[in-house]
């Protein structure tokens, strides 16, 4: 009953990941298993245009390894045209900067209401590419799309600058100005999401963008290039190519008019992506990947936390900076007293996650995005078993079509195994055990990363005092993965720079100018 | 000049009871009293006539969709701010049948009540508002190392809002915004001359699906039905938008009540500076407009225009020409730039003031006297030569009476545009960086213009200084009125 009003809520308001969401019915959804893929020309100055090579890339279904689409494959050229469209929207006089504040929310408003009207294609068309269970596409990713995106839509009017109290016969105030034309690289685990999160303030405070989306996950992001075009962007204001990391990324990245980069990905990526921006000063932000604490104390609600646990690593085939996730709690820490009993619960309800047909009703893991990642994986799981940890459920291929890899679940992990300390972006939980609180706090902060963490217990207290400690951009307490739009997302330490979502994205996105006008008195 | 025989399309009145919890009721006394077409003086409808009965009931049904466990509360920011939306767009889809009512009721021209014009900044107050919803942020505070110290902005509660008929749906707009977004519920009661555009909005609130009880409508008069408001102890803040004499009394009995939280926003006698490098002719238009548009019925209306000696004479007399050319008559008639005063008593206190112009000395150029003989329409006047000390350059008139004073230095200019008890609107016209600026700081008023004037921008806060009302209203600062700060520490043990 709990589960349906909650499931009701996202559906409604589409807001928060959680697990609850995952179960709600989409029987009355006509679930389309083959989605036509309507559009795969790279999307430059509102038109949809061959790559310049003429060459393109296949794109695979991991769910059977089968190749569904081509798409055009940007390269160097293809960055220069898209450049020079985003240059062209953003030069002063043009119709985008010219344009009332509260008319650039209105066309985030319109893109909104259009995702919305083409839900259930967007969300069969995402897991045909991505994998992720239908249901989740349906009832997450894209209620949360059409969520940030109304959220950044009533920000325009409102990024207000400053009258300052200087001295002197001086008029002195701020302007923040769009930071000019923005590069944005996203990944493959949630194509949908990063695109909104990554148009949104780019839209919000002026900007001009060229998004790469990643080769593995394009049909989304085209297909939401075409609903761009029907809202009514200007030419050049968004442009959205297709292509690798090294020639189309990287041309973004060293490309001389671009003026900020945004990138999403792994952390040894955007190390190098933060060092070749650095050559041109560009301003970076960069939300990498994580390895997330998950801390159990023995008060909490044991239930809860036990299910908010196997989501926090599983959901998302594990692909999320959690799970497939950049912020998976990927190392579950758990209480002396209570770890015999979370290690057992959780056996449990790993043997019984359902893997399998994404687009199947009960289904709630579906298969990795590739077979570089699956291979990855395996490889990690072997090193667990190797290491001495306890493998206590899954740890092989499941099937030998498409990409899928059992639920796995190791107990007795200790600190130093590679499996906790590397991140796996797979379907694979640690549990560790833990005595004190200065101990875990210790040990959770012991990784270079710092991307989430999360808190199980009643006592408040401890809440505050762990909170206070760990040194994560997202603390989670009683919960995990909740991503409201109005919220800031980002990492410590090498999980990343900046922060996405909230009033907090918008930093990056602009420019503070500072004016001072000489004047002959000045009075308090 | 067009036909003051009014060419007014049948505009159907769908609308005239009381709103309380989403639905119409009629008044507790079965009293209802007249609405009046200001363009005939004759009357349109009958309304119902909402008394402190009605009031208690309203604020029982707000108290109730207030509660900590009703949906209003519990509903995720977002929602309220869909809602919102959702209400925006049903003001943008009925644009034309609101332009009309409007029309019809408050007289000012079809081309001022035209939806591009009018009506679509209106529903942007509302979608602005709306966005404010999930971005109004609370402050943790840094404190000592055991305390976690944080700040909550909460709804104030049951909200008094008490409008004017100069402006009926805008100011509906500019309150109803702020209130919603900060999760309020709200008593509004429109002016008695035009409730009308007030209760057709009522439906379109319900339409888009807002919880009962979060807007109610109470149409009646100030003395009854506005005092019941200020006096309630139960209802918890009043914003009122009116004249000085009204906002004192509302102020003293929310005070003597039950200290709830006031907002007002009063009137003006606002200067506009005309400097000698101004372009004359841009300067005569602006400050055509400052003055006479809507009827000269504006809180911000610049009714002193002071001009600087050098280009004294020839602003006067292009002046003189804009005003004898301003089209007077039928609001309905597409040529009309000025429709009639709101009512008999506006429109004999005008003509007075007038009259007293002329016996304090002041030349009347041209104008002021009144047009056709039915409704209540009046020619716009240009008096020169005003002093300071002239009743119709201390008092505010609220009618189409342009008083031009002259000038020498730009410290005496500052000095006298400062010399009144209002201080809501200033304008200065000029090429000069410097004087500008400056004049924007020394003029004491709530918004200052710079070679503009009534530019009211959504984003921007409006309110007056001194006696010109005290809160301001449109943007985030608008918000600051309509929730309360509450500061949690929890202590670490």
């Amino acid at each position: 009953m709990l589960s349906k009003l909650v499931c009701k809520r996202v559906l409604n308001h589409g807001l928060r990941l959680t697990t609850r969401a995952a179960s709600a019915s989409t029987q009355q959804v006509v679930v389309n298993r083959k989605p036509e893929v309507k559009y795969q020309k790279l999307f430059i100055n509102n038109e949809f245009v061959d790559s310049l090579s003429g060459a393109s890339f296949d794109v695979i279904n991991p769910a059977t390894g089968g190749v569904i689409a081509q798409v055009a494959d940007g390269s160097e050229k293809d960055v220069d045209r898209a450049v020079k469209a985003a240059k062209n929207a953003f030069r002063l006089g043009s119709e985008w900067r010219r344009m009332d504040p509260a008319d650039r929310g209105a066309l985030l408003y319109k893109l909104a209401d259009l995702i919305e009207r083409d839900r259930a294609y967007i969300a069969a068309l995402e897991t045909y590419n991505n994998g992720k269970p239908f249901k989740d596409s349906y009832n997450i990713d894209i209620p949360h799309c059409i969520a940030v995106l109304r959220y950044y839509a009533g920000w325009p009017d409102k990024i207000n600058g400053k009258v300052l109290p200087v001295g002197g016969d001086f008029f002195s105030y701020t302007r923040r100005e769009p930071v000019g034309v923005v590069g944005q690289i996203i990944p493959w685990n949630f194509p949908m999401i990063l695109l909104c999160w990554k148009i949104g303030p780019s839209v919000v405070t002026g900007c001009t963008t060229v998004v790469k989306l990643d080769e593995h996950t394009p049909l989304t992001g085209l297909y939401t290039a075409k609903l761009i075009q029907e809202a009514g962007f200007p030419p050049g204001v968004i442009n959205i190519l297709a292509g690798d990391g090294p020639n189309c990324g990287g041309s973004i990245v060293k490309h001389p008019d671009v003026q900020k980069i945004a990138f999403t990905g792994s952390t040894h990526v955007g190390k190098i992506i933060g060092a070749e921006a650095a050559k041109l000063v560009k301003r970076t932000t960069l939300e990498l990947g994580g390895k997330s604490p998950n801390i159990v104390f023995a008060d909490c609600d044991l239930d809860n936390a036990v299910e908010m646990s196997h989501f926090a690593l599983f959901f998302n085939q594990g692909q999320c900076c959690c799970g497939q996730c950049c912020c998976a709690g990927s190392r579950t820490f758990v209480e002396e007293k209570i770890y015999d009993e979370f290690v057992q619960r959780s056996i449990e309800r790993t043997k019984r996650r359902k893997i399998g047909d994404p687009y199947d009703e009960s289904t709630e893991q579906g298969p990795q995005i590739s077979q570089e990642q699956m291979d990855k994986i395996l490889d990690l799981i072997d090193s667990g078993k190797k290491s001495g940890a306890k493998l206590v459920a899954g740890g092989r291929r499941e099937g030998d079509k498409g990409f899928f890899v059992q639920p796995t679940l190791f107990a007795d992990v200790k600190d130093d195994h590679q499996i906790a300390r590397e991140e796996i972006f797979g379907p694979v939980m640690q549990i560790l055990k833990f005595k004190s609180i200065d101990e875990v706090i210790e040990r959770a902060n012991d990784t270079e990363y710092g991307l989430a963490a999360s808190i199980f217990t009643k006592d408040l207290d401890k809440a505050i005092v762990v909170s206070n400690g760990i040194r994560a951009g997202s603390v989670w307490v009683n919960t995990y993965d909740n991503f409201d739009p109005a919220a800031p997302f980002g990492g410590f330490k090498q999980s990343g720079l900046g922060r996405e979502k909230s009033e907090f994205s918008l930093d990056s996105y602009t420019e503070t100018k500072c004016v001072t006008i000489k004047i002959s008195e000045r009075n308090s | 000049m067009s036909s003051t025989d009014s060419k007014a399309p049948n505009v159907e009145i769908k609308y005239t009871q009381i709103f309380i919890n989403n639905e119409w009721h009629k008044a507790t006394n079965g009293k209802t009293f007249a609405v009046i077409n200001p363009s005939t003086g004759e009357e349109i409808c009958q309304v119902e006539e909402g008394t402190r009965v009605d009031v208690d009931k309203a604020v029982a049904a707000a108290r109730k969709a207030f509660d900590i466990d009703s949906p209003w509360r519990k509903f995720e920011p977002v929602v309220r701010g869909n809602l919102m939306r959702k209400f925006a767009s049903f003001l943008r889809r009925d644009v034309d049948y609101l332009s009309r009512l409007e029309t019809l009721n408050n007289g000012k021209s079809v081309e001022d009540s035209k939806g591009d014009i009018f009506l679509l900044p209106i529903v942007w107050t509302i979608i602005i508002d709306a966005g404010w919803v999930d971005k109004m942020v609370g402050e943790t505070i840094p404190g000592a190392h055991d305390q976690l110290i944080y700040t909550l902005h909460e709804p104030i509660g049951v909200c008094g809002q008490i409008i004017p008929w100069n402006y009926p749906i805008l100011m509906m707009a500019w309150k109803l915004g702020p209130a919603l977004a900060c999760g309020n519920v709200i008593i509004l009661k429109p002016a008695e001359q035009t409730p009308l555009t007030a209760l057709y909005c009522a439906s379109l609130f319900k339409e888009a699906g807002f919880p009962l009880g979060v807007l109610n409508i109470i149409p009646g008069d100030g003395p009854e039905c506005g005092n019941a408001i200020a006096v309630h102890e139960d209802i918890d803040k009043i914003a009122f938008t009116g004249s000085v004499e009204v906002g004192k009394k509302i102020q003293e009995a929310a005070t003597k009540s039950n200290l709830k939280r006031v907002s007002l926003e009063l009137g003006g006698k606002s200067p506009l500076i005309i400097c000698e490098d101004a372009d004359l002719d841009y300067a005569v238009r602006v400050a055509h407009q400052a003055i006479f548009s809507n009827a000269a019925q504006k809180c911000t209306a610049g009714s002193r225009t002071f001009v600087h000696s050098k280009i004294y004479d020839k602003f006067v007399a292009r002046s003189v020409e804009l005003a004898k050319n301003r089209v007077v008559g039928d609001p309905f008639d597409a040529s009309t730039e000025q429709g009639p005063q709101i009512n008999a008593s506006q429109f004999e206190k005008i003509l007075n003031y007038i009259e007293s112009g002329k016996s304090d000395g002041a030349k009347l150029e041209c104008g002021g006297e009144r047009v056709g003989n039915k409704g209540y329409f009046i020619k716009p006047a240009v008096f020169s030569n005003v002093k300071d000390d002239m009743k119709i350059a201390r008092e505010e008139i609220f009618g189409p009476v342009m008083s031009v004073l002259k000038f020498d230095s730009y410290e005496e200019v500052i000095k006298r545009a400062n010399n009144t008890s209002f201080g809501l609107a200033a304008s200065v016209i000029t090429k000069d960086l410097t004087r500008g600026l400056t004049f924007a700081q020394q003029l004491q008023a709530g918004s200052v213009w710079v070679n503009d004037y009534d530019a009211v921008c959504n984003q921007a806060p409006f309110g007056g200084f001194k006696q010109s009302g005290h809160g301001r209203e449109l943007g985030r600062y608008g918000l600051e009125g309509y929730y309360e700060v509450k500061t949690v520490v929890v202590k670490l043990i």
